[in-house]
């Protein structure tokens, strides 16, 4: 019969440290926020970036300027439901409306691998300005760099974005309390899975498109209902789970949801339970999570059911004191399980 | 281990070792290799591993064994507590 | 999605709990053997759902944690060679290695790629004729004739840059090591029901026989697994040991022929290395030798390297069942997800992983409410 090896109590091996960057750091989970932790907060720090919020929001001479940027280079460019252009400016209007600001004007920078058609540039360029107008919104200053052949994947981009934020809107991912109700506008997971559908190795067919799409009107409502929402947030990369985990830790409270509550269209369950992916981290492009006083609740739910981008929103959990920094959720069994928040991106699997 | 999910056939093509099906998975639909479930034919839910089929899902029995499923609630005559409030 | 959501009906659930409950009279040991047992139990907390007398402990049904490091170690040796794609299932990207895993062999410059089935590694190949593509064959037979059918495809073009690194597990002689072990507490099996799916059950048959437990295959929804555990309770207070069947929708006792097929084609029985258990007679799979030129530990000459597992890792005796993670003094503090120092916290099925994903909060709860 073969040794089975004892429990040795010896010294632990060190942590290995990371030494180089990896994707991981990149997926909006916990790398990511450790990346932000270690390198840039100990440099960047001042109030305005230590709210972590995904825009800043600054007072200039009385006037609240909401700002921010992002980066996009999703591959492949173009992909049902958009393309890394309109994925662009939606992304930056959405950081931007979810500070409650009012998106009024983009720069847009290029970083393009050398070697790149004219036509594929174009076909992404009157993509943005499609995406622009219809968000009423102005691209007005940029920037455009070629890079050898293979220091890019044809084409990255760069927005960034300013708007006007209007007083007594407050909304902090700091400010969540005991009682608050958690908003969701709509199904999860469908740009994830769309994006997932077109790689090499992992191909299916679907008709899941992306979702990506302007929620500043859909904000709007929200506010027209009231100005004091505790907070808003666009779940992209890293899912619902990265960005109620990054609320709760921000405003120490724990977070309940329920299952049931949380819609996830059949067809990106398909893709889900094939693939072996759960839904709470895959990436959306329009959707949003409000955090509400629980007396305004009903009327904000009702406002964003009136709203095309908001018609299947549901009240999903509630704001907790117990569990401090952690989510979790009541399974469809009444359980309780932990929704943590994952190390870099989710892999599918095959077991 | 081993994350095999059902599917339904929607087409089959090719023949032996080179007979593949569409599988609808709630709407996405894959790719599906059939060599190993010769029997299994359009309108047949398979269970598909890797993208393999490895057995065609016995609708009888899955019928049969789920009544008694079903069967075991109806028995059960006291009002139900939520599962997570069992003793 | 039909034959998915009816097996986790809530209603249904509660009434084989209350089975469960009005059957049991005395504490029982039940081990489910599969990762995806497990990983279906803790997602759904189903062991909060049984009764406190039912103890389910986690078995070595994670191919993924039971793969030797060196095997790991190899894997990412070929990763760093500029001439390889290193192909892979996406669940051996983050097992940590002696001192590396894929991923960090990927941002170093690794060309490694993730698939969903075997077939898509013989497409990569197929295009890349002037690079050699090396798929990692891991897995329980669940897997195998997949894999299999790789090395056979390839054979069938005549590739001459495809090749395989296989890492291949079999289950019943690590359930036969265990039920062998003086201090085995387990008293029932859940036995794997996609493993059987291409096996069958006969040699499960054989372990009743020769231990006296009872095995039941199972599924991995949440109503299959309450409902086999129900079926091992009613066995277990009977005074019964007998096999039985609970997954009947995708289990025949003799299992897919045509799979078993394959697998005899291509594959041999070998001796293995279990990490975290070490080695069990006759307990994996490796190429036959006409399928010589697919094996890529003969094709790259890769050298045998000595690997220990970290001083600190339990994963043996959480592999065993004998104990549980968050008993493990590194558990959440130093073996992480993020830093693993063992398997079962990496692999998405591992015992470790789970209970980090969906318990972390009671452990918190428990540590603040008993401080160690």
């Amino acid at each position: 019969m073969p040794e089975v090896k004892g429990f040795q109590l010896s010294c632990p091996l060190p942590i290995t440290s990371h030494d180089h960057v990896l994707l991981g750091h990149g997926s909006g989970g916990k790398l990511s926020a450790e990346l932000v932790q270690q390198v840039f907060l100990p440099e960047f720090s001042n109030p305005a970036l230590a709210r972590l919020d995904d825009q800043a929001v600054l007072n200039i001479n009385g006037c609240r300027l909401a700002f921010t940027t992002d980066s996009f280079v999703v591959k492949p460019l173009f992909f049902p439901g958009g393309d890394i252009g309109s994925l662009a400016v939606n992304g930056t209007i959405n950081d931007l409306a979810v500070g409650g600001a009012q998106p009024l004007f983009l720069s847009v920078a290029f970083i393009l691998e050398e070697g790149l058609s004219f036509d594929v540039l174009r076909r992404v360029v009157r993509s943005i300005k499609r995406a622009a107008d219809a968000a009423g919104v102005q691209v007005v200053t940029g920037d455009t760099k070629v890079v050898e052949k293979r220091s890019c994947d044809n084409l990255f981009v760069n927005t960034t974005g300013i708007g006007l934020v209007p007083d007594g809107v407050e909304m902090s991912a700091g400010r969540a309390q005991p009682g608050d109700k958690v908003l969701l506008s709509g199904p999860i997971g469908e740009h994830g899975i769309a994006i997932l559908a077109q790689r090499e190795g992992l191909q299916f067919e679907s008709s899941i498109e992306s979702d990506s799409a302007p929620l500043h009107t859909l904000v709007a409502a929200m506010l027209t209902v009231t100005r004091d929402i505790r907070c808003m947030r666009d779940p992209t990369r890293g899912g619902l789970s990265s960005t109620l985990n990054e609320i709760a830790a921000q405003s120490r409270v724990g977070i309940e949801l329920d299952e049931d509550a949380i819609l996830v269209r059949e067809d990106v369950r398909g893709a889900c339970e094939l693939l072996g992916l759960d839904p709470l981290y895959v990436a959306n492009e329009g959707k949003l999570v409000a955090i509400v006083k629980p007396g305004v609740a009903d009327d904000v739910l009702a406002a964003m059911q009136s709203h095309p981008l908001g018609q299947q929103a549901r009240v999903i959990g509630s704001v907790t004191q117990n569990d401090a920094g952690f989510v979790t959720m009541r399974t469809v069994l009444g359980t309780s399980r932990a929704v943590d928040m994952l190390a870099g991106d989710q892999l599918p699997r095959i077991c | 281990m081993c994350l095999a999910i059902p599917g339904q056939i929607l087409e089959v093509m090719g023949a032996a070792e080179s007979r593949s099906a569409r599988v609808d998975f709630g709407g996405i639909v894959r790719q599906v290799h059939l060599l190993f479930v010769p029997e299994a034919q359009v309108g047949d839910f398979v269970m598909v591993h890797v993208g393999f089929a490895i057995s065609v899902v016995d609708a009888q029995e899955a019928e049969r064994t789920y009544e008694v499923l079903q069967a075991l609630e109806l028995l059960d005559d006291e009002p139900k507590p939520a599962p997570s409030e069992m003793p | 999605m039909k034959y998915i959501d009816e097996y986790r009906d809530p209603e249904i659930a509660c009434a084989l709990v209350a089975n469960i409950s009005n059957r049991v009279t005395q504490p029982w040991v039940l081990m489910e053997i599969c990762g995806g047992q497990t990983h279906t139990i803790m997602r759904y907390g189903l062991d909060e759902l049984i009764p406190p007398q039912l103890e389910l402990v986690h078995g070595p049904g994670c191919p993924v944690c039971v793969t030797p490091l060196e095997m790991i170690d190899k894997a990412i040796a070929l990763a760093s060679r500029s001439d390889v794609i290193l192909v892979s299932y996406g669940d051996m990207l983050r097992v940590p290695g002696s001192r590396s895993d894929l991923f960090r062999a990927k941002a170093a410059g690794g060309d490694v790629r993730v698939v969903y089935s075997p077939m898509e590694a013989v497409k990569i190949a197929q295009a890349n004729p002037e690079r050699n593509v090396v798929f990692f064959a891991v897995g329980f037979e669940t897997t195998a004739p997949a894999n299999g059918m790789a090395a056979w495809q390839a054979n069938q073009l005549g590739l001459t840059n495809f090749s395989m690194l296989v890492s291949h597990v079999l289950v019943p002689p690590a359930i036969r090591l265990l039920l062998r072990q003086p201090s085995n507490r387990v008293q029932g099996f859940i036995a794997p029901g996609h493993v059987c799916t291409v096996m069958g059950y006969k040699e499960y048959e054989e372990l009743v026989e020769e231990f006296r437990v009872p095995i039941v295959v199972g599924g991995f929804e949440p109503l299959d697994l309450l409902e086999a555990v129900l079926m091992l309770v009613e066995q277990l207070e009977a005074g019964q040991a007998q096999m039985e069947n609970q997954y009947v929708r995708s289990v025949a006792r003799a299992g897919n022929v045509q799979a078993q097929e394959i697998m005899k084609t291509v594959f041999e029985i070998c001796d293995r290395k279990w990490r975290g258990i070490g080695s069990i007679d006759a307990s994996g799979l490796r190429l036959r030798p006409e399928f010589a030129a697919y094996d890529a530990e003969r094709v790259f000459g890769i050298e045998e390297t000595g690997a220990e597992e970290p001083g600190e890792c339990i994963s043996a005796l959480v592999l065993q069942g004998l104990k549980k993670p968050h008993e493990c003094t590194a558990f959440g503090t130093r073996c992480t997800p993020e830093n693993p120092l063992g398997a079962p916290m990496v692999s998405a099925e591992g015992a470790c992983a789970a209970y980090y994903r969906y318990r972390r909060h009671t452990v918190a709860r428990q540590e603040a409410a008993c401080p160690k």
